[in-house]
C-alpha cells in the first residue's frame, strides 16, 4: 500500500466516523462539530484527487461560514433529545425509504461514465491549474445553469427574509444617520464663567 | 545550501524531506512565537508612551524580560474547569483558536524563495483557514457553560462572520488585478507598471489604485482579530473577559498567543497584499526581507495605535458598519475595477 492510499484510508476512516457521530450523538452541538469535522476531512480527500480548489471551497464556505452560523443557531436552540426521539418508530419506515432513495440516486450517478474514466487518465498534467479550469468552464460552458443556481439562491435569501419578516417595528428607533453626523457644539454649550470673589 | 541538503540526506536518508519540513516548521514558529512575546512587550510600551506613562520597566533593563516573565507565570498557573464545563470542548477550543493562526503562515512568502509551501491557491488556503479561528471563541463561548462568556462568543460569530464578507470582496479586487492566487505573484506583479519603471515602485504597489479596499482590509483584518475598537467579544467593561472569561493559565495564555499571531499574519498579508510584500520603494535600493519587517512593523503600530486612540464601538454601529459602509464600498469597488481593467486605461497588463 502507497502512501497516497494509506492517507486516503486514514482520511476515509475519520469521515466515516464523523457522519455516523452526526447522526447518533445525543448533544447536538456535538453532532454539529462532527459535521465540521466531516467536512474538513472530505476536503482533505478532495486535496488528495488534485481538486485542490474544491477543496479549499468546502473549508472556507462549509467550514468557515455556514457551519459557523449552523453552530450559532444549534446553540441558542433549546433541544429536548428525549422529545425528539419519540416519533422515531413510527417515522422510520418513511425515513429509510427517502435513505434507500438518496443511495440509489447517488449509485445511478457514481456508476455513470463520468466517474469511470482510470485514475491516470484522470491526472492533470503539470502546469494546469485546478482553479483556472474550473473559472473558465463554469464561466463558458456552464454559464446558463450556473447562473440559474445562482438565481436560486438569491431567491432563497429573498424567501428567508419574507418569512421572517414581522411587519415594522413599533419599538423606539434611532437613526444611526443622525447619530453618526452629530457634532459635539450641537449636543454641549460650553458656558463662560466669570471667578466669583467675596 | 546545497551541502546542508547533502548532508541531511546523509544522516536521514529518505525521511530527509520530512525532517527538512519539520525544520522550515520550526524555523517559523519560534521567531513568531518570540515575535508574539515582543509584540505584547511592544504594545505595552505604545500603550504606555501614549497615555504619558512609562509601561513595565521592572523586570531586565527597560522591562525587556517582561514578556518572558508574563510567560513563565502564566505556565505555571493551575488550569481551573467549572464544573459545569464540557470539559471536552472546554479544553480543545484554544487549541482550535492557535491551530489556524499557526497553519496559514505555511504559505506566506518572506522573499520569492523564502516560503514553507509556495502553493498556487496561497489566497484562497489562507482565507479558508483563517475563517476557522472563529471556532475556537464560538467552542470556548458555549463550553464555559457561563453567560458573559456565551454572550462574547456570540457577538463574536456575528462580528467575525460580517467582517470576512468586505475583507473577502477586497481580497478579490487584489487577485483581479494580479490574475493570480499566488502570493509570490502578487507580490511580483506590484513591481510592474509605469511608476515602478521610475523607480518610484512604491507608487506601483497595489495601495494606490485599491486605495479603498486597502482601507476596508486593514479596518476589516482589525475587525477579524477582535482587536479594539471592534473588541466586542472581549468588551472587558461590558461581559467580564467576554469568550474566555472561564480560562486560566496556558489555556488562556493560548487564546492570547491566537490573537497576537494573527496581529502578525494580518499585517503580513496586508503588506504582502498592498503594500509590495519584500519589494523595496525606491529603485536604487535592493529588495529584501528587511523591507518586509519594516512594513509590517509599521501596520503592528497603526493597530496598538487604534486601541490607544478609539473608544470601542456599539454592537449595532459595529454591524452597520460592516453591512451598510463596507459591503456596499466594495461591490462598487469592485465593477470599477472591472471595468477599469476591461478599459483602454488598464494599467495591469
Amino acid at each position: 500500500m502507497d502512501f497516497q492510499t494509506a492517507v486516503f484510508y486514514f482520511l476515509s476512516a475519520i469521515l466515516v466516523f464523523a457522519s455516523l457521530r452526526v447522526i447518533t450523538a445525543r448533544n447536538p452541538v456535538h453532532a454539529a462539530l462532527h459535521l465540521i469535522l466531516a467536512f474538513f476531512t472530505c476536503g482533505g480527500i478532495w486535496a488528495l484527487l488534485q481538486a485542490e480548489f474544491l477543496a479549499i471551497a468546502i473549508i472556507l464556505v462549509y467550514v468557515g461560514a455556514v457551519m459557523v452560523l449552523f453552530l450559532f443557531v444549534v446553540m441558542m436552540l433549546d433541544i429536548n433529545i428525549d422529545r425528539i426521539r419519540q416519533g422515531f418508530w413510527n417515522y422510520l419506515p418513511l425515513g429509510a425509504l427517502l435513505g434507500i432513495l438518496m443511495v440509489v440516486e447517488m449509485g445511478l450517478v457514481l456508476g455513470s461514465k463520468y466517474f469511470q474514466i482510470p485514475a491516470a487518465e484522470a491526472m492533470l498534467p503539470a502546469g494546469v491549474s485546478n482553479t483556472k479550469s474550473i473559472g473558465a468552464l463554469m464561466f463558458t460552458d456552464y454559464v446558463y445553469p450556473f447562473e440559474l443556481a445562482s438565481i436560486i439562491l438569491l431567491v432563497g435569501m429573498i424567501a428567508a427574509i419574507v418569512l421572517t419578516y414581522r411587519g415594522p417595528k413599533k419599538s423606539k428607533y434611532t437613526n444611526p444617520n443622525q447619530q453618526v453626523f452629530i457634532k459635539a457644539k450641537d449636543r454641549v454649550r460650553v458656558l463662560q464663567m466669570p471667578v466669583e470673589k467675596d | 545550501m546545497d551541502a546542508l541538503m547533502n548532508f541531511g540526506l546523509g544522516i536521514f536518508g529518505s525521511a530527509w524531506p520530512a525532517v527538512w519540513t519539520l525544520l522550515k516548521i520550526v524555523l517559523i514558529v519560534a521567531p513568531l512565537m518570540l515575535g508574539v512575546a515582543y509584540l505584547t512587550y511592544f504594545e505595552r510600551k505604545v500603550i504606555g508612551y501614549m497615555q504619558v506613562r512609562i509601561g513595565p520597566n521592572r523586570v531586565g533593563p527597560w522591562g525587556l524580560i517582561q514578556p518572558i516573565a508574563d510567560g513563565l507565570k502564566l505556565l505555571l498557573k493551575e488550569i481551573i474547569i467549572p464544573t459545569t464545563a464540557n470539559k471536552g470542548i472546554f479544553i480543545i477550543a484554544p487549541m482550535l483558536a492557535i491551530a489556524p493562526a499557526l497553519a496559514c503562515w505555511a504559505v506566506v512568502p518572506f522573499t520569492d524563495s523564502l516560503v514553507v509551501a509556495n502553493i498556487d491557491a496561497s489566497l484562497l488556503y489562507i482565507m479558508a483557514i483563517s475563517s476557522m479561528g472563529v471556532y475556537g471563541i464560538i467552542l470556548s463561548g458555549w463550553a464555559s457553560n457561563s453567560k458573559y462568556a456565551f454572550l462574547g462568543a456570540m457577538r463574536s460569530a456575528a462580528q467575525m462572520v460580517s467582517y470576512e464578507i468586505s475583507m473577502g470582496f477586497s481580497l478579490i479586487c487584489v487577485l483581479m488585478v494580479s490574475n493570480s492566487l499566488n502570493l509570490v505573484d502578487i507580490v511580483n506583479v506590484q513591481d510592474q507598471g509605469r511608476f515602478a519603471g521610475w523607480g518610484l515602485s512604491f507608487l506601483s504597489w497595489n495601495w494606490l489604485p485599491l486605495f479603498p479596499m486597502f482601507i476596508v482590509y486593514l479596518i476589516s483584518g482589525t475587525a477579524e482579530l477582535n482587536r479594539a475598537p471592534f473588541d466586542v467579544a472581549e468588551g472587558e467593561s461590558e461581559i467580564v473577559a467576554g469568550f474566555h472569561v472561564e480560562y486560566s493559565g496556558m489555556a488562556f495564555a493560548l487564546f492570547f498567543l491566537a490573537e497576537y499571531a494573527n496581529m502578525i499574519l494580518v499585517s503580513a498579508l496586508t503588506s504582502i497584499l498592498f503594500l509590495g510584500g519584500w519589494l523595496s520603494p525606491v529603485g536604487f535600493l535592493p529588495d529584501g526581507i528587511l523591507w518586509l519587517f519594516i512594513k509590517m512593523s509599521a501596520i503592528l503600530f497603526l493597530f496598538l495605535w487604534f486601541r490607544a486612540t478609539f473608544p470601542r464601538y456599539r454592537y449595532d454601529q459595529l454591524m452597520r458598519l460592516g453591512w451598510k459602509v463596507f459591503l456596499p464600498i466594495c461591490l462598487i469597488w469592485l465593477v470599477v475595477v472591472g471595468v477599469w481593467m476591461m478599459s483602454p486605461l488598464n494599467i495591469w497588463k
